[in-house]
């Protein structure tokens, strides 16, 4: 695709980065905090140099608590600002679970819409970086059951600009879940003006005729890779990158599984009560006679988590191989 | 820590500055409490309510408190005990009575609990039942405050002892500490956290104690003298105000009902205890104080308690006349706009 607009090459930490850039000189409503997002600038050093230009007021490095991490963040929002509380990896989010689902999801409901609370909790996700245990977890499940709450896992560095100024300016919570393997995986074209992409829109990776796969994040990149491999063996396969999990782009799923009869759904968080799951159920409701072949899901493992040992993470993460795998036994089905 | 006593009520009262107006305002208050409390328990024993919360006990307190309060000014971050407090800072009785009758023209549309009041009018920040989970936003409304350089204006945080034990509250208070916000935390120490007492929460019972531990003033009061309660909450707010930080203060009340209607507290705790309590009643205390000082005559007193009868009824006729939410309502104020999790 052409790019008109003057743009830069980046990677998607260095899109999280200019986006927030951006948003700090934009608006000074805007704060960050989080724990070491000041001095050291973010322990992926996302906002380096933030505290200096942007003032400690605006960059707050807070004490090691994430329930009031995001707490505090929710009262700065009800009293108009507009805050982005930083959780250094989504393993931490545990000890803020009743801020972001009793608290920010419920603060425009409960109060019948005389409160508000918009705010952005940005999070970086996900296994592949030898994170262990506690620095590796995909979170998006645990929240997409929540009412109040929209989630975006993005997964280039355009999307991830036009995605944060989305969720920097929506008016309720916005849970922005960042698979730290893409970080500095994955690099593109990003304009450099300001441009936004609505939350609830996936995008087709690429066009396909025999098989539907659904996924987000690093996934998505994968499963773009293989079904290019299947590409040179004659098997053609649509890729959507769903980009939002909550809201969901039903539209895109169906429209895709009209007209490929097929579906896979790809996420490296469990299985069990998943992403995939919800997508299983909503195209049962609503397509179910356009399926040619059962639906499957290639997700993580029901194991609580990845382990430190190379064997351990290799085999929670689903390798490109598997999933061509996958994909040439569906289309053939 | 400081602790400051109740004042004697012979000879010469030390008003802290509060006129007979005040003081009058204070009385009406702490009456309205005692009224609307007990309509709600009433109701509920009709059968025309489900759920009340009771706050008697804490009218002392809560009308000292709300007379430290600027309206218009100040914010006030409160919990599900402070009818008296919502009351005094300008919720009308006819905006309790809507709580508990949870009709359309509630705040909140008859969603929450009765007495989880807001109001973006007064300054009443929603909070639900989770406790200590609104001490955070009321850090972060004062972060604002201070970020905005809004000086002249602080946040009144309030709960109970109960609440002290949560791991929201020491963050909060390590935050506020950390940045000196405009904020006072104010402890409506009751003794009971439904059935718990003081000493299976906490080993060290002085909860005004810990705010040395953050770096700030904590000072502890008699919550059954409002005078005292006002002076002690308006100290702690003008140091907000003027940008000196933080307070911890604790006022020491009683939970004179059970925690709600589907309590019973004979089941944890004996007749006797409440009675030496009730000896101490905040309401007949202060009205013997107004009248051996000459601010109001026993005639008075009972005139306003017959405006106060007066006032509560017309809102619960008012109130229980107008009608139910729409099962309609249900749907909306999920985000802004129409809400589909599907697009």
């Amino acid at each position: 695709m052409a790019i008109a607009a003057p743009s830069k090459v980046m990677t998607n930490v260095e899109a999280v980065r200019a986006t927030l850039y951006d948003a700090l000189k934009r608006d000074d409503r805007v704060l960050i905090l989080g724990e070491d997002v000041g001095n050291r600038g973010n322990v992926f050093l996302i906002t380096k140099g933030f505290i200096e230009e942007f003032g400690a007021e605006r960059v707050i490095d807070t004490p090691i608590a994430e329930a009031s991490i995001v707490g505090v963040a929710v009262g700065m929002a009800m009293e108009g600002l507009r805050p982005i509380a930083e959780i250094q990896f989504a393993d931490f989010i545990y000890p803020a679970f009743n801020q972001i689902v009793g608290e920010a999801a419920k603060i425009r409901y409960r109060s019948n819409g005389e409160y508000t609370c918009p705010m952005v909790i940005r999070t970086p996700y996900g296994g592949g970086v030898r994170g262990a245990l506690s620095h590796s977890i995909s979170v998006e499940a645990l929240f997409y059951h929540v009412p109040g709450l929209k989630i975006v896992a993005p997964s280039t560095p355009r999307d991830i600009k036009g995605l944060l100024n989305t969720a920097i300016e929506d008016p309720d919570p916005v849970m922005f879940l960042e698979h730290k393997r893409t970080y500095r995986l994955i690099k593109d074209e990003v304009p450099d003006e300001y441009f936004t992409i609505p939350l609830g829109k996936a995008n087709v990776l690429k066009e396909g005729s025999a098989l539907t796969v659904v996924s987000y994040g690093l996934n998505a990149h994968q499963a773009l890779e293989a079904a290019q491999r299947l590409e040179g063996e004659g098997l053609s396969v649509e890729v959507i990158d769903l980009r939002s999990i909550r809201p969901m782009d039903r539209k895109a799923i169906l429209d895709s599984l009209r007209k490929t009869h097929k579906l896979l759904v790809i996420h490296e968080d469990n299985k069990f009560g998943g992403i995939g799951a919800e997508i299983s159920a909503m195209v049962a409701e609503e397509a179910l006679f356009e399926l040619d072949a059962p639906i499957r899901r290639l997700c993580g493992p029901d194991v609580p988590a990845m382990g430190y040992a190379l064997p351990l993470e290799e085999e929670f993460m689903i390798s490109t191989d598997r999933m061509a795998e996958v994909m040439r036994e569906m289309v053939k089905y | 820590m400081t602790t400051t006593s109740t004042p004697a009520t012979t000879g010469t009262l030390e008003r802290y500055g509060l006129s007979d107006d005040q003081l009058r305002v204070i009385l009406h208050t702490m009456l309205m409490q005692r009224q609307l409390d007990n309509r709600g328990f009433q109701l509920n024993r009709q059968g025309k309510i489900p759920f009340a919360l009771g706050s008697e006990g804490h009218e002392a307190i809560q009308a000292g408190a709300a007379m430290a309060f600027i309206r218009g000014k100040d914010i006030l971050a409160p919990y599900y005990r402070d009818l008296g407090l919502a009351v005094g800072i300008g919720f009308t009785p006819l905006e309790v009575l809507l709580s508990l009758f949870a009709r359309a023209a509630d705040h909140n549309g008859g969603r929450q609990f009765p007495n989880h009041y807001s109001s973006r009018r007064i300054g009443m920040m929603s909070f639900s039942s989770i406790l200590a989970a609104q001490i955070p936003h009321a850090v972060g409304a004062a972060y604002a405050l201070q970020y905005r350089k809004e000086s002249g204006r602080a946040v009144l945080v309030t709960f109970g002892d109960g609440t002290t034990s949560e791991g929201e509250w020491h963050e909060s208070m390590n935050f506020a500490a950390v940045h000196r916000l405009p904020i006072v935390f104010l402890c409506e120490n009751n003794q009971w956290a439904i059935s718990t007492p003081l000493s299976k929460q906490m080993g060290q019972p002085n909860i005004c104690k810990r705010a040395e531990g953050y770096g700030m003033p904590g000072e502890q009061f008699d919550g059954f003298d409002p005078i005292v309660t006002y002076d002690v909450v308006n100290r702690a707010m003008q140091r907000a105000r003027s940008g000196s930080g933080p307070s911890l203060v604790e006022g020491m009340c009683y939970r004179f009902l059970a925690h709600s209607t589907d309590d019973d507290d004979r089941t944890y705790r004996t007749r006797e205890e409440v009675e030496v309590q009730r000896a101490n009643d905040p309401v007949p205390r202060f009205e013997r104080v107004l009248i051996e000082n000459k601010i109001m005559t026993a005639e008075e007193i009972d005139a306003l308690r017959k405006d106060v009868l007066r006032e509560a009824n017309e809102a619960t006729d008012e109130a229980e006349a107008m009608p139910y939410p729409q099962a309609s309502d249900l749907y909306t104020n999920v985000h802004e706009g129409a809400w589909e999790p599907w697009q």
